[in-house]
């Protein structure tokens, strides 16, 4: 996918442009606010990553004005700030995703990749049934099933699941699993993730002789199908 | 020479100086309008002294002229003139030609006219100097002839000429005085004033142990010299909890930064197979996350005391945090074989932030299983294994209590803890980088409250006490309308 960082603290980008790249994607860098909103308006790019103190032309207002020119491509904002209403004034001003410095990248990575795959399924595209191999979850009824068998979760387990498999073979991190499942930003400090999705495991997975929520090392989680790369 | 006219520019500039200057004024006005007044009044009671004076000797001696004659009057007046300090008397014939008195030399006409007015004269003694000025009254005798009567005024020329000089001279004394005093007071105040601005100075070049002198009149510079030291006093405090937590982090990140950096220079040397090195880089990866959060908490915690995360602040309901929370660690607590036991009041509306209090109760937890479950695993007792979150208003405040059954913390070591980077030595060998209680701290602060930590006999009970947001009163009509 195209990324395009618009960061002005060089060393920075140049480690996300090199990072990005390794990761497989193709990304751009503007140095200013102007620059990127120029390279915004005109390049294809699957996902912006903008920081939010910028010369020239400030982020919130670069995110404005391409929101204004209908540039509806995702944003994720870089904010040295961190102020409790600083997520709050930038997805206001029509960032789609918030990270305050400083982050790992594989949180930075995680958020960009599953902001690129949202763009590409248009919005009202979004099935009612998500399957992975033999797995279903039924978003109307809130059924899971799993080889036609009926696996009973908690609500709070439901929505793991049903987050999970949205993003299936992303990484989701632990950052991104309490803010989508549970509604709070902050960063869970011990493994309180990892216990309920060790749970969500143990109902999804045990019996089965194929894995499908994996472990991923230093960034998060991942339902896929085969134990491909899996580290655990 | 220039320097001392900038200094007295300075000078004149100066709050007292204008002041003064302004009082000087007034004063002087005052004095002018007050001796004025006495001036004016002390004249006019000559002048009517001496009218009176006149009017009667005219009387008298008309009253001679009807009884004795011209003869009489005439020795009588020519007696009258004769007596030292007399009067100025006159006696004419219609024609205004000289027939006695002590008159001299007259104004052309002044003899013709009839009535009481000043005039110049000379007595007959002094012909040819320099006249004098007198008040008389000419008086039309029966019989044509014509009598004038008179008072030198010299006296009261001089009296005015004396007040003159006193206005000239308290004038002068005022001026003087006023200047003197303006110029002392201002430089007695200037001099203070540029004192503190001395050691302000000093104090802004670095060095913060200096202090404004307060002289211990009680007057306006000591309390602002006062208020000032206070100001240092506190930037003082400030500035060493600013030291200390720097010294904290920087020891404390020393460590992990330490222990990354030999592992990696380990890898470095030592690994022999990708599978080594990828495994180094990891922990080295995973070491630079627990920075990053260590980063983060410190940060956030900044960010909470520095007071600058009151805007986001809004109201939500305390109760669903705690539920919220709890929900999130009861799968953590089930896992360590702890049961959590809850008992959270409904409806608990606090103004606030519900992500920054959830925060604050996600590390209550965490240490409560951390920490509170540690107890020996032979106990017989059942509640050792227990943690118990609880909520419910009371006294106007939403009390969430946090409670374990493991070693709590010593009584000495309750402040402390709150403090950042403060690890008991029993916590040692745990993860953790000590800041979890502190961010409570600060979280409760932001919202007005306080945490406070009690004996839960055994065990810890961590209480968040925050202010109950007050029900919502009915609007005043004017806001309504607004």
């Amino acid at each position: 996918m195209r990324i395009l960082i618009i960061e002005d603290d060089k060393e920075a980008a140049s480690y996300l442009v090199k990072a990005f790249r390794e990761a497989g994607h193709v990304a751009d860098h503007a140095a200013d606010g102007l620059d990127g909103y120029a390279m915004a308006e005109a390049g294809d790019y699957d996902v912006l990553v903008v920081d939010r103190m910028l010369p020239k032309l400030d982020g919130l207002s670069l995110i404005r004005s391409l929101r204004e020119q209908k540039v509806e491509t995702p944003v994720l904002i870089l904010s040295a700030l961190g102020q409790v209403d600083d997520r709050v004034k930038g997805l206001r001003a029509g960032g789609d995703d918030y990270l305050p410095k400083p982050y790992a990248f594989s949180e930075l990575l995680a958020r960009v990749e599953v902001l690129a795959r949202r763009r590409s399924t248009a919005p009202n595209a979004e099935p009612t049934v998500y399957r992975i191999a033999d797995l279903e979850l039924d978003r109307l009824s809130h059924r899971v099933t799993r080889s036609g068998q009926e696996i009973v979760l908690q609500p709070r387990e439901f929505r793991l699941l049903e987050y999970l498999m949205k993003n299936a073979s992303q990484v989701v991190t632990r950052t991104m699993l309490l803010e989508h499942v549970w509604d709070y930003h902050f960063d869970p400090q011990t493994n309180v993730i990892d216990v309920h999705v060790s749970r969500l495991r143990a109902k999804i997975d045990k019996g089965f002789d194929k894995p499908l929520i994996h472990t991923i090392r230093g960034a998060g989680y991942m339902v896929r199908v085969g134990a491909e790369g899996d580290e655990e | 020479m220039n320097a001392f006219l900038s200094a007295l520019g300075k000078l004149f500039r100066t709050t007292a100086f204008k002041l003064s200057f302004a009082y000087l004024l007034v004063f002087t006005i005052f004095a002018f309008v007050g001796l004025g007044y006495v001036a004016w009044n002390a004249q006019r009671l000559l002048t009517d002294q001496f009218v009176s004076t006149i009017d009667s000797e005219v009387n008298n001696l008309s009253d001679q002229y009807s009884m004795g004659g011209l003869r009489r009057l005439v020795n009588i007046v020519e007696r009258r003139s004769r007596a030292p300090g007399a009067l100025l008397y006159l006696v004419t014939t219609e024609n205004g030609e000289r027939i006695v008195g002590n008159v001299g030399a007259l104004p052309p006409d002044v003899i013709g006219r009839v009535g009481q007015f000043e005039t110049l004269y000379n007595r007959t003694e002094e012909t040819g100097t320099k006249p004098d000025v007198a008040i008389v009254r000419v008086y039309l005798l029966p019989g044509g002839f014509r009598l004038l009567v008179g008072r030198d005024i010299g006296e009261r020329i001089r009296l005015g000429d004396v007040i003159h000089r006193a206005f000239g001279y308290s004038l002068l004394f005022i001026g003087v005085l006023g200047c003197l005093g303006s110029w002392f007071i201002a430089r007695r105040v200037l001099k203070r004033v540029d004192d503190m601005t001395e050691i302000t100075r000093h104090i802004m070049a670095g060095d913060l142990g200096g202090r404004l002198k307060v002289a211990g009149t009680g007057d306006e510079l000591d309390r602002l010299a006062q208020n000032l030291n206070d100001m240092l006093d506190r930037i003082g405090e400030l500035m060493r909890g600013m030291q200390e937590v720097s010294d904290n982090i920087a020891h404390d990140l020393k460590t992990p930064l330490t222990r990354m950096r030999n592992k990696a220079d380990e890898a470095l040397r030592a690994a022999r197979t990708p599978d080594e090195l990828k495994a180094a880089l990891e922990a080295t990866i995973e070491e630079s996350d627990n920075l990053i959060r260590i980063f983060n908490a410190l940060l956030m915690i900044a960010r909470l005391e520095a007071g600058n995360a009151r805007e986001g602040l809004a109201d939500f309901d305390a109760a669903e945090a705690v539920r919220d929370m709890a929900e999130l660690y009861e799968a953590l607590a089930e896992e360590a074989n702890v049961s959590l036991d809850l008992s959270i009041e409904d409806d608990l509306p606090i103004h606030g932030s519900r992500e920054l209090l959830g925060q604050a109760l996600a590390n209550l937890l965490d240490n409560a299983l951390k920490y509170g479950a540690a107890t020996d695993p032979s106990a017989k007792d059942f509640s050792a294994k227990t943690v118990t979150v609880s909520a419910h208003r009371s006294d106007g405040e939403v009390r969430i209590v946090v409670a374990d059954r493991g070693p709590g913390i010593p009584e000495a070591e309750r402040g402390r803890v709150l403090e950042r980077f403060v690890r008991l030595e029993t916590a040692r060998s745990r993860p953790g980088f000590g800041l979890g209680l502190s961010l409570a701290a600060a979280v409760a602060r932001l919202h007005g409250g306080i945490l406070r930590l009690e004996d839960n006999e055994p065990g810890l009970r961590v209480v968040l006490a925050l202010p109950l947001k007050a029900a919502e009163m009915p609007q005043p009509p004017l806001q309504s309308a607004a």
